[in-house]
């Protein structure tokens, strides 16, 4: 999660100085419930990242190479320029690259599911993470009753931030908890503060396992505030200032490194370090990624298809 | 013994499951029910387990129909009218259809769409959307007019590398019929001439194939050669097949049973206007359904859509242009 701040740090500076086309979306305070999804994954799973996922993605195994890559618009990215920022993944490795319509990743993982099922692979598990905004569309509702129906191995993970861009909760829903929807979803349910590594941890592990195990789709409700804008254009002047008091208000890396000073495992020595290591491999990716060519109009074959005999290409009348 | 258009469409998939075990069957009603039209009739007691009863959820349908083909699956999603595709449009326009072009990882499934008008259907279960998924890049559209080709053509989609819009005529199922299945077929991208002509080309495609043909025939009678261009797929759109058939008769009456506005008949007016304007003896023409949602009204719903009568109409004017 140090790494994941870190990255996402330097893509904030990076859009400062204007050298990232498009927006910047970062998981600031959202890091231990993150991370806690890519380490509970494993090879084989299926993990389907929303925009605030830069340590869930890491733990699962996305290099920090690739991310930048993505942001920078190399070509050398698993997105070869075409697409950017957040919107990356590598399909056929379980990694799934969003689109933009909220709630929409979470059939696909369904169905990568399905698939598993039909080919007789046992004992994977797929992850989808949506925000409390998703959690108002037809397609959060549509895929989490399916993934009941089917009763497949999907644990969903609901980061409840306060706000969807600018949208307090009180407008998003109205049940008291989003986690008491399970009932009549058929789901399993848990609810934390997210910003707790080592609840997090217990929990998603817990969740992941009961999955894994066949115990049928489970959902997981994160009480957490969001410590930046909904992308860096955005100043977030309009979050309410007592929300920032909250115990679950608190930056979940702060805690993670008192809790490891608390507890004797490290010294701030050691927190330095690890922080420097992280930077340097952070620059140097950067480094690597600045010296990159970019994407060149005239070597794109502009074809949307597979099927490279079906494409009418560039001029409709070819 | 005969085939109809609907028991080719059940065939080609009983084919493509016992040929394929990567191919499975996903939508409403279709498992042992056997599908709202009985294009699923036995299919899930034949093939156990890959023939799956789906929740009325359009949009989850196709978003589990591309996590499962990026898993290396070939799932064919049944949506049971072609209208209720609307409520799945997100996962078809954006996931499905940019999924290759964002990855390179293909996404191989057949979206099935009993579609267009019979009476008494109504404005809800008449619909033909072909012009709206052949604008997104990423998609290819077939449009089988033919008991040959509704066999055929869905073999072919289930093999294409690509999401596939099948749009199968709901007006055709029953009373269209063949003597036998084919063994061979265009390739998919090429469109026929379902009857040669010189005076005039009609280009055409789906149920109204047949309408341009009965009104060719009443023409013949008047000492008119109509040639009727059946396009077969709409996306790609056969360009070649339709300029040579216009350069040969100089005359081009674009037919479809969608809206008038935009879509495939203007697209084919479009091109042939740009690249082929020197071969028109006259202002190029087209005839759509009328302008507004599909009628209930028997009366109604046989003048909102282009009929024999109104496709005869139509190549008259055209011909004393």
């Amino acid at each position: 999660m140090l790494l994941a701040r870190v990255l996402d740090d330097k893509f904030a500076s990076l859009y400062r100085g204007g050298k990232i086309h498009g927006g910047v979306f970062l998981g600031r305070g959202q890091e231990a419930l993150s991370v806690s999804i890519g380490l509970s994954l494993r090879k084989g799973d299926i993990f389907a990242p929303l925009i605030r996922d830069a340590a869930g993605r890491l733990a699962f195994g996305e290099t920090v190479l690739e991310a930048v890559r993505t942001y920078l618009g190399s070509p050398l990215g698993p997105m070869r320029a075409r697409d950017g920022n957040v919107h990356r993944g590598r399909p056929k490795d379980g990694l799934l690259p969003m689109i933009s319509h909220l709630g929409a990743m979470i059939s696909v993982v369904n169905g990568a599911l399905m698939a598993h099922r039909f080919k007789g692979i046992s004992g994977t598990v797929g992850a989808a993470c949506i925000g409390d905004g998703a959690t108002s569309t037809g397609a959060f509702h549509e895929a989490i009753n399916q993934a009941a129906v089917e009763r497949l191995p999907l644990v969903l993970v609901i980061a409840n931030n306060e706000y969807a861009y600018s949208t307090p909760t009180s407008r998003q829903f109205a049940c008291e908890n989003l986690v008491d929807r399970v009932t009549g979803y058929g789901v399993e349910g848990h609810a934390l503060d997210g910003n707790n590594l080592e609840t997090c941890l217990k929990t998603v592990q817990e969740a992941v396992g009961r999955a894994r195990r066949g115990e049928g789709p489970q959902m997981i409700v994160a009480r957490l505030l969001r410590l930046c804008g909904h992308g860096e254009h955005d100043d977030a002047h309009y979050v309410d200032p007592l929300l920032k008091k909250e115990s679950y208000a608190r930056d979940c890396l702060k805690l993670a490194e008192e809790h490891l000073l608390r507890q004797g495992w490290a010294e701030s020595r050691d927190l330095e370090t690890w922080r420097n290591e992280a930077v340097q491999q952070v620059e140097e990716a950067v480094a690597i990624v600045q010296r990159e060519p970019a994407p060149d109009p005239y070597k794109e074959n502009w074809c949307a298809l597979a099927s490279k005999h079906l494409s009418e290409g560039n001029n409709p009348a070819a | 013994m005969s085939i109809t258009y609907l028991e080719a469409i059940r065939e080609a998939q009983a084919k493509a499951l016992a040929d394929d075990p990567r191919v499975f069957i996903y939508g409403q009603d279709v498992g042992a029910f056997g599908g709202a039209f009985k294009a699923t009739k036995n299919l899930a007691q034949e093939f156990g387990g890959r023939v799956l009863d789906a929740p009325i959820s359009e949009d989850a349908m196709m978003g589990a129909a591309v996590g499962a083909a990026i898993e290396g699956m070939r799932p064919i999603i049944e949506i049971q009218f072609a209208d209720f595709s609307t409520i799945g449009f997100n996962q078809i326009v954006n996931q499905a259809a940019s999924l290759f072009w964002r990855t390179n990882v293909s996404c191989p499934i057949v979206v099935r769409l009993p579609s267009g008008g019979t009476s008494g259907g109504g404005p809800f279960h008449s619909q033909n959307l072909e012009a709206i998924y052949s604008h997104y890049p990423g998609l290819v559209v077939m449009t089988p007019a033919t008991v040959e080709d509704a066999y055929s053509m869905l073999l072919e989609a289930v093999a294409i590398d690509d999401p596939v819009i099948f749009c199968e005529h709901k007006f055709l199922y029953y009373h269209l019929k063949a003597d036998k299945l084919p063994t061979e077929a265009l390739p998919v991208g090429k469109a026929s001439i379902a009857r040669p002509g010189r005076d005039m080309t009609i280009v055409t495609y789906s149920a109204m194939v047949h309408e341009a043909l009965a009104a060719a025939n009443e023409l013949a009678a008047e000492g008119n050669e109509i040639e009727v261009v059946d396009l077969r797929s709409v996306r790609p759109l056969d360009t070649d097949t339709i300029m040579a058939s216009v350069a040969r008769t100089g005359r081009l009456l674009c037919v479809g049973e969608a809206w008038p506005w935009g879509g495939v008949t203007a697209e084919v007016i479009a091109r042939v206007c740009s690249e082929g304007f020197d071969l028109l003896d006259a202002p190029p023409q087209r005839l759509n359904a009328k302008d507004t949602p599909v009628p209930y009204h028997p009366n109604l719903w046989a003048a909102h859509r282009p009929t024999a009568r109104s496709v005869a109409q139509a190549a008259r004017k055209l011909l004393r242009l």
